[in-house]
């Protein structure tokens, strides 16, 4: 068995043609812990007051939401991974898991190097221009000062943010949902990742970024990475991606090649 | 299930030994320790960023923009020598009332908005957290960093009302930075230790500002620390003299005020203050780090 460090860094594929493992799921289960989701009653003053008297145990204001369920896969360098689901089904949760971001509540997702996430719920500070977020996300990604300097003027070129106008000095919450998006994506892009897992980031671009985007992916994916997509747009995870897995109800439905898979997905949505 | 189409050499192999395999690692594994300190020491310029940023974001809405990083100390000031200093007259005994409450003032303000963000740093930046990964202990290292920076623009005005209100110049003013030093190390580990607790027990934020007032009062912020041991029973006032807070607060009087009254001897003082600083410091890195993997569950 060669070892896996030795190879070539673009390689696919190990010394006797067997691929590269780059994720691997196993049994995993993810729950999240919500507070203050009670209402009516249960939620009143006088109703916490009894609970605390009558030493109740399990508060009606923490419920638990098992968003996946037992979900096992393994991804190979060079692959490219839809992931389709109706809402609600427990993709941006995976996704979060496997960027070591929530810790699976039982079962291992093992990596190669560090994933990273990128969504467009992920919110930067609103606060702050568009160049010290791209400066920021570029630090917390552990880029150095240099490699920052470098990479910022790119990242505001490619987002494209500054097209009608001076846009990167202006607060980011002043920006467009479509804009934010572009730019956060433009900010996780800018490093080459073992691993890239996206969420939904390119719904919102416009045809010229989308276009550019899906460049941009094709690219990472050459140079060896692993790339997880989440899409409700059936068109761009065929057009990237040619492995799919449908995830519904925290499950996993099917999983193959993407046209076999999303063929499925759309008759069983248009059934219901 | 996956794969089961693809032939593969690794098949016999169970996941976990595949992982083995290949040195793939466990996502989101807690780091060593040691592993951990090195990962934070990278990300200094991050934290250096962050803090910046968010000191030119906090004042970002008002029209007279970074003036606030001054005038907040000011108007703070003459609201408390307004209702301490003048209408309630507990000035009694102390010279140079003014200066006295001031370093009180700004002190103990470093640690109670530190001890405040601290405590609601996981669950307000949650986003930050599940969109990126970095040390979290960073966020709590560039918080305590943020205030440290409202801290020095709150030293520039003190020394200024120091020097109005006729204190010499002394060789004593050195004192101060070791001081606010040994503070700052003790915030972080606090902000670290609230932080962690602050994401688990989501009602702490409710409690804090009581939590922070009991705290104000035990410091000897607003009146003499002598009335301490004037009106306390004996073991109560020996439990006040090792507060924390009122120590760095009184190693700042003393190294800054000619006659200020002290609790206790000064270098008793550098003495707790040098222990609570590596404990704390040292308790809160510890109890945050072991909590590592947890915070992007919220």
């Amino acid at each position: 068995m060669a070892d896996p460090n030795t190879l070539p860094a673009n390689a696919t594929t190990g010394a006797h043609g067997e691929r590269i493992p780059t994720v691997i799921v196993d049994d995993v289960h993810l729950v999240y812990r919500v507070y203050g989701a009670g209402t009516g009653p249960a939620s009143s003053p006088v109703a916490a007051l009894k609970r605390i008297v009558t030493r109740q145990k399990q508060r009606p204001t923490l419920r638990k939401v098992h968003a996946v369920k037992g979900v096992s896969f393994t991804a190979y360098r060079g692959e490219a991974i839809g992931l389709i689901g109706s809402n609600g089904s427990g993709k941006s949760t995976l996704l979060r898991a496997i960027a070591g971001l929530m810790p699976p509540n039982q079962g291992a997702i093992y990596t190669q190097g560090q994933p990273s996430l990128l969504g467009v719920n992920a919110a930067l500070l609103g606060d702050l221009s568009g160049e010290r977020n791209a400066q920021l996300g570029c630090l917390a990604m552990g880029m150095s000062p240099e490699q920052t300097r470098k990479a910022v003027p790119e990242i505001l070129s490619f987002s494209g943010i500054n097209e009608r106008g001076d846009f990167s000095s202006l607060p980011m919450r002043t920006y467009s949902s479509g804009m934010q998006a572009r730019l956060r994506f433009s900010i996780s892009a800018a490093k080459e990742h073992d691993v890239l897992l996206i969420d939904e980031a390119l719904a919102t671009g416009d045809t010229r970024f989308r276009r550019r985007s899906e460049q941009k992916i094709r690219q990472l994916r050459s140079n060896a990475g692993t790339v997880f997509l989440v899409s409700h747009s059936i068109g761009s995870i065929r057009d990237t991606c040619e492995r799919s897995i449908w995830l519904e109800s925290g499950e996993i439905r099917m999983d193959g090649r993407t046209d076999e898979v999303t063929r499925a997905y759309e008759e069983y949505m248009a059934s219901r | 299930m996956a794969n089961t189409a693809v032939a593969d050499p690794d098949s016999d192999l169970t996941r976990a030994q595949l992982a083995a395999r290949y040195g793939l690692t466990v996502a989101g594994a807690r780091p060593t320790l040691g592993a951990y300190l090195r990962r934070l020491w990278a990300y200094r310029h991050f934290m250096r960023a962050y803090a910046n940023a968010k000191v030119t974001a906090s004042f970002g809405q008002a029209r007279l923009g970074q003036l606030w990083q001054v005038l907040t100390p000011l108007t703070n000031a003459a609201v408390y020598y307004l209702i301490f200093g003048v209408i309630l007259n507990t000035s009694r005994g102390i010279p140079n009332f003014i200066a006295y409450l001031c370093v009180g003032l700004f002190v103990f303000v470093f640690t109670s908005s530190v001890a405040t963000a601290g405590t609601s740093a996981i669950v307000g930046n949650l986003g930050l957290i599940r969109a990126l990964h970095f040390p979290r202990a960073a966020l709590l290292i560039a918080i305590t960093m943020t205030q440290f920076r409202h801290l020095l623009a709150a030293m520039v005005v003190l020394i200024g009302i120091v020097l109005v209100t006729g204190e010499p110049i002394t060789a004593e003013w050195l004192l101060v930075p070791p001081a606010l030093f040994l503070q700052t190390i003790f915030n972080i580990g606090l902000a670290l230790l609230l932080g962690r607790l602050g994401s688990k027990v989501t009602d702490l934020k409710q409690v804090m500002p009581f939590v922070m007032r009991t705290w104000m009062y035990g410091s000897g912020v607003l009146y003499s620390v002598a009335l301490f041991a004037q009106n306390l029973p004996k073991t109560l006032a020996n439990l006040v003299e090792l507060n924390p807070l009122l120590v760095y607060i009184e190693l700042v009087r003393h190294a800054l005020l000619e006659n200020a009254p002290l609790t206790s001897s000064a270098p008793r003082l550098w003495l707790l203050a040098i222990g609570w600083a590596a404990v704390v410091g040292t308790v809160g890195f510890v109890y945050f780090w072991r909590g590592e993997q947890e915070y992007g569950r919220g």
